[in-house]
């Protein structure tokens, strides 16, 4: 970014008026790139204005393993990030019908799930389940938080078991993917739903590229574990452009709920 | 195979059996043989009592250790395997099927990771590291079990999910996932014992249960701890401080309540003395199946609920 407030496309190499990029939730207004989006923004994109109330907003990170190193990372992903961890949750409207909505956020350590995301995505659910809600769950995630050890592991326990009973109910679950959803995020919540969508060219799977051309010294296709890769293996739904997100989930949840 | 630690006493072996072969029918070497017995069993206790979280990690993953077949032939007199998930294939990195166990008779469905004996049985299961077919293939198996009215007992073993193409074209993550929700409402007792390998999310996918078992040489992690060294210190070299600081080992684990037991293991690990170990798991199996048999289905999936659901830590924000 230049002081003019432009900024060159990653992916087209356009200039892009920073304005114009905010306005659009940081999709390229060239190319139709879309960038990750803080967890903020997309609670902007997605629910009516003002609809939004946060849950939860105070619980903080642990360090259970005493990991060395980990104390500083929060500090600073807070100080950047001015969230107390890698998920804002809560509830809010679509449409003028109330949701329970939880928005991971990758800047915060790589949208890590530790214990903190775990109990917030766990009770998001449960306040799903309890209030009649639908919930709505979008993930941006490198995968589990490594630095708190089996803790971060048990988090894909404790949102199966969360989610199990919600979806005996009867009550809809939508999970929306984004770029990048991966691992332990992946091997949980975030495919466990009724309908999953994706925003077009996000990386999803379970392990990254890197760490398989790493380990098995494949050669990985073009356009492998992108969304649409995805798709046509029949592991997403729908791949919907995200300044049509708001749209689609009201369309969807009209026909559910 | 020897592990660097163990090192010393196979020197010390060799030695004892170097003298025997010297001495041959006579006594002659007799007090020297006795004094380095004495010295070998004191390296024995020094060595394995001291190991250290990566050294553990190795005991794990050594080639010798009993792996699912051993404990297959060993705890059950009858298994009658069940092969497929009905979609793409069979994958032999997992083995699943009906059991009845020598001790107490119970009649189970038994599965676990199996990582093969020889090259060629290692190669065909891909070393333990199951391909989505194969977790589709234990959600099938967790169903039957529910229906059936039949214990699931688990033997953890695995690096971790294959991780590649394959994989990842046949939806490796919402298979793993879909085991999770199996598991969280499987209506019958879920039985899992670590015994050797415990990587990550394709441990894990076998091991939401009532009660999870560790062998004490055992390990289970959320990253191998090769993988952590590299991301976290930016140096694969630095494993074994990465698997201190992981807390991995059974006894970190039973400590921090994730477990329930440490199952003791032979002087030396389980490859030592397999039967032995072997007997030990058993036995576990022989009470936890007991003590859970009169449970009804509501009862184990709300202490499972729980159990689960307060794992983690946090300051607590607003309630609910």
């Amino acid at each position: 970014m230049d002081d003019a407030g432009f900024t060159k496309c990653e992916r087209c190499g356009q200039p892009i008026y920073e304005k114009d990029l905010l306005a659009r939730f940081n999709v390229c207004p060239h190319c139709e790139f879309h960038y990750p989006l803080p967890a903020p923004e997309r609670i902007r994109l997605l629910t009516d204005t003002g609809s939004f109330e946060e849950r939860d907003r105070d619980m903080a990170a642990g360090d259970p393993l005493g990991f060395a190193g980990y104390e500083e990372r929060l500090s600073r992903a807070r100080k950047n990030t001015g969230l107390s961890d890698a998920i804002l949750s809560g509830v809010g409207k679509i449409g003028g019908r109330p949701v329970a909505l939880a928005v991971m956020d990758f800047r915060f350590i790589g949208g890590s799930m530790g214990s903190v995301v775990g109990e917030r995505v766990a009770r998001t659910v449960e306040n799903a389940y309890a209030e009649g809600l639908p919930l709505v769950v979008v993930s941006a995630s490198g995968g589990a938080r490594m630095y708190e050890g089996v803790y971060s592991l048990m988090q894909l326990a404790k949102t199966s078991v969360a989610l199990s009973g919600y979806m005996d109910g009867s009550l809809p679950y939508v999970s929306v993917l984004t770029d990048p959803t991966f691992g332990g995020v992946t091997a949980s919540f975030a495919t466990a739903a009724d309908v999953i969508i994706a925003e077009p060219g996000a990386r999803i799977g379970f392990a990254g590229a890197r760490v398989i051309e790493q380990t098995t010294r494949e050669r990985l296709p073009e356009g492998f574990q992108t969304a649409e890769f995805q798709r046509d293996h029949g592991m997403v739904d729908r791949i919907v452009h995200r300044l049509a997100l708001k749209g689609d989930l009201d369309r969807l949840l009209g026909f559910l709920s | 195979m020897i592990l660097e630690f163990e090192r010393p006493i196979r020197d010390l072996e060799e030695r004892i059996a170097e003298l025997h072969r010297l001495a041959g029918p006579s006594a002659g070497l007799q007090a020297e043989i006795s004094r380095l017995e004495g010295a070998l069993e004191a390296a024995k206790r020094r060595i394995y009592a001291n190991l250290s979280p990566y050294q553990r990690v190795q005991v794990a993953r050594h080639p010798d250790r009993p792996n699912f077949r051993a404990y297959r032939d060993g705890l059950s007199d009858d298994f009658y395997e069940l092969s497929g998930d009905r979609f793409f294939g069979d994958d032999p990195a997992v083995r699943g099927g009906l059991a009845r166990l020598k001790r107490g008779g119970h009649n189970v469905v038994l599965l676990g990771h199996d990582k093969g004996g020889d090259t060629r049985s290692r190669v065909k299961g891909n070393f333990g590291m199951a391909h989505p077919e194969g977790y589709r293939k234990v959600k099938r198996l967790y169903e039957l079990a529910g229906r059936f009215g039949l214990p699931i007992v688990v033997l953890v073993d695995t690096p971790g999910a294959y991780a590649g193409r394959t994989g990842e074209e046949r939806g490796q993550a919402w298979a793993i996932s879909a085991d999770l929700m199996a598991l969280a409402r499987a209506p019958v007792p879920v039985i899992s014992v670590i015994i050797g390998e415990g990587g990550s999310g394709g441990a894990l996918a076998m091991c939401v249960a009532d009660y999870v078992g560790m062998l004490e040489n055992s390990y289970l992690s959320v990253i191998a701890p090769e993988a952590c060294a590299s991301i976290i210190f930016r140096d694969p070299g630095r494993a074994a401080e990465a698997a201190e600081a992981l807390k991995l080992t059974a006894r970190d684990l039973k400590q921090h309540g994730i477990v329930d037991e440490v199952l003791p293991e032979p002087l030396g690990g389980a490859h030592k003395e397999p039967k032995v170990a072997i007997g030990e798991v058993g036995d576990a199996l022989d009470r936890v199946i007991a003590g859970l048999s009169e449970a009804e289905p509501e009862a184990l999936i709300g202490a499972r609920h729980e159990r689960y659901r307060r794992i983690g830590t946090h300051a607590a924000g607003d309630a609910g």
